[in-house]
């Protein structure tokens, strides 16, 4: 029965909001584990120049393919080339391709799906038609025919990917903002005098940054899949410049030989971006979520 | 209270939306005066368009809706006013305190940056450290304990009725001269619902506001309101001062809606709730002449259902829009 006020819950200092999201984050073990997996592989790739084995593409006709050793911890191709500094140079080609488009479709997603949504009319009609038009074309054929009109690059790669993947996060976004603004305190926002750039920015937003994350990390994922899609087709990053796509184009060559191992190492890469973009993506739609006080 | 400044005036007010089966009228020649400092009720049963009127005045309604006939806030109409103008009244002006608090908060944003937001849309000019300020302030003012770690909490972490205190603290940020209050008690169990509208009380005393109090619930009116309005399908039935209205009914229609309030002097086992027959006539489908005919126990066939019966006054300040108010009366007896 004491009167002091210090140690009740209700009294206890409320740390400020990012801190809290960055607790609910941390507290989150598999996502934690992945983004220091990520940022690990991130670091090291665009570190490649310091701290690859090898220069990037230096031959060494004389070895030709080797196992692993010593020397060449993931052993060597068919023109001597170091496996582990040829991984980490791709790694930045395939990171950097996978980022760009992410952040591009989600961006352009995001606003015409939020437009679409809360306009609605023949602009939101017409939006959602092109999503449409983009879901009957099959993605592979018509990103390869932008590819040959526009030459393969990894600037064209990066636009002709984001010109496919903003219609997922489209939609996504729509449906999320058709529900939403029919919700009672957008209702009340506006009896308080909200414009509706302000109802969009500061109300509907803010509930969406769960989906904005998921359908992020998400369209990371996809787009370095679809990246090593193509290159694997041939319509990707074309020589000299080499992707983990490519270098799995490459290695297809070893199946039946006793260097099918090369296959992996690529893929493993490939694996691993994704399973960690992915357990981000999770983690940071729980720690957006306010409600999620389970610490 | 009659001599009082009038604040709002609706005048003739009509809403009706196109639908398949032909226009569906929400609302019909609803008129009434809202004078400074007063509280008015707003009574009727769901469908009977009192909360259509609130949002007609507050100039929310869906863009489908066809609304005639006039609303003046200080003698200014509002009707027909520009998105724009009309967002520099809504929230400054008027404001509106939601049926459903649970819902109508912003669940991924703290109360204080509600409330802060809620000052900010009117007055820009102002800083953050201003609105926080002003944000603690209010939660004080509708009686949230510790305001000062609240404001930093979000909506789930509140209580029903506690939520109900932060929306009538946000409506009440700027000051209006008119809070309409839809249904503010309608979501909260019993005792809750009184603490509310003490609140509403202790508001209205401290800023002086005008209150339109909408409601079905008539106990709720006794308790706070000054004047009342009483609609049925989509018009004004009854309008008078609070004592009157419940000792001196005009209208059968208020007079069933006494009649089947429960009540402790009443001994339940040899008397049911009384109810009034029939169900409210659809919006696409009104009877012709006084809506409430076909319900009516004192209805006269070729009187009633010929024309909508004009307000009739009945005494100070009281209206019954009932072509036979002077002969049912004495039929009760």
């Amino acid at each position: 029965m004491t009167t002091t006020r210090t140690n009740g819950p209700a009294e206890r200092a409320q740390p400020g909001l990012t801190r809290q999201l960055l607790k609910r984050f941390v507290h989150h073990r598999i996502a934690l584990t992945s983004l220091i997996v990520l940022a690990t592989l991130m670091m090291v790739c665009f570190a490649a120049a310091w701290i690859a084995p090898y220069p990037r593409g230096q031959q060494d006709l004389l070895t030709g393919p080797s196992n692993p050793s010593q020397m060449h911890w993931l052993g060597t191709d068919e023109l001597g080339r170091d496996f582990l500094s040829e991984i980490l140079y791709a790694g930045q080609i395939s990171l950097a391709i996978g980022l760009a488009v992410a952040v591009l479709s989600t961006v352009v997603g995001t606003v015409l799906g939020a437009v679409a949504g809360y306009v609605g009319g023949w602009l939101g009609e017409l939006i959602m038609r092109v999503t449409d038009l983009f879901l009957v074309v099959p993605a592979i054929a018509l990103l390869a025919v932008i590819l040959e009109g526009l030459g393969p690059s990894p600037v064209t790669i990066v636009l002709a990917l984001a010109a496919l993947g903003w219609t997922y996060m489209a939609r996504v976004v729509r449906a999320e903002v058709l529900s939403l603004r029919e919700r009672d305190f957008v209702h009340a926002a506006r009896g308080i005098g909200a414009s509706d750039t302000r109802i969009i920015l500061s109300h509907l937003l803010p509930n969406l940054a769960g989906v904005i994350a998921v359908g992020t990390s998400l369209a990371v994922a996809s787009a370095i899949i679809a990246e090593s899609t193509l290159s694997f087709l041939g319509f990707g990053v074309q020589s000299p410049q080499s992707s983990w796509g490519t270098m799995l184009n490459q290695a297809a060559g070893y199946v039946g030989t006793s260097q099918v191992y090369l296959l992996y190492f690529p893929g493993l890469a490939i694996l691993v971006t994704v399973l960690c973009v992915n357990f981000i993506g999770d983690g940071l739609r729980d720690a957006l979520d306010p409600q999620r006080t389970n610490l | 209270m009659t001599g009082a400044e009038v604040l709002l005036e609706v005048e003739d007010l009509s809403i009706s939306f196109p639908t398949d089966e032909g226009l569906a009228r929400a609302v019909q020649g609803v008129s009434f005066v809202l004078r400074a400092g007063e509280t008015m009720g707003l009574v009727g049963e769901s469908g009977s368009g009192k909360s259509m009127t609130a949002m007609a005045i507050m100039g929310l309604l869906p863009t489908s809706a066809v609304v005639e006939g006039s609303v003046r806030l200080r003698g200014r109409e509002l009707l027909g006013l520009s998105e724009s103008r009309y967002r520099e009244i809504r929230g400054s002006d008027i404001a509106v305190v939601f049926q459903d608090a649970l819902t109508a908060l912003n669940p991924v944003m703290t109360v204080g940056d509600q409330l802060a937001e809620a000052v900010r849309v009117h007055r820009p000019d102002t800083t953050a450290a201003q609105r926080r300020a002003r944000a603690v302030e209010l939660l004080d003012i509708v009686g949230i304990p510790s305001p000062h770690e609240r404001v930093n909490r979000f909506p789930h972490e509140f209580s029903g009725g506690m939520r109900q205190r932060v929306m009538i603290a946000t409506s009440i940020a700027n000051e209006p001269d008119l809070l309409i209050a839809d249904e503010p008690t309608t979501a909260l169990d019993v005792t809750v619902q009184a603490q509310i509208l003490e609140v509403l009380r202790e508001v209205q005393t401290r800023t002086g506001t005008t209150v339109l109090l909408i409601t079905h619930d008539l106990g709720v009116v006794a308790g706070v309101a000054d004047r009342v309005v009483v609609m049925y399908a989509g018009g004004v039935v009854e309008a008078a001062d609070i004592e009157p209205l419940f000792y001196d009914t005009a209208h059968p229609y208020t007079a069933g809606l006494l009649a089947s309030l429960p009540r402790l002097d009443r001994r339940s086992r040899d008397q049911r709730l009384y109810q009034i027959p029939g169900q409210p006539p659809a919006a696409t489908n009104w009877p012709q002449g006084c809506r409430f005919a076909p319900r009516c126990a004192h209805v006269r066939h070729g009187l009633c259902d010929e024309d909508v019966p004009p307000p009739v006054e009945v005494g100070r300040g009281h209206t019954a829009h009932c072509a036979r108010v002077d002969v049912w009366r004495t039929e009760v007896e």
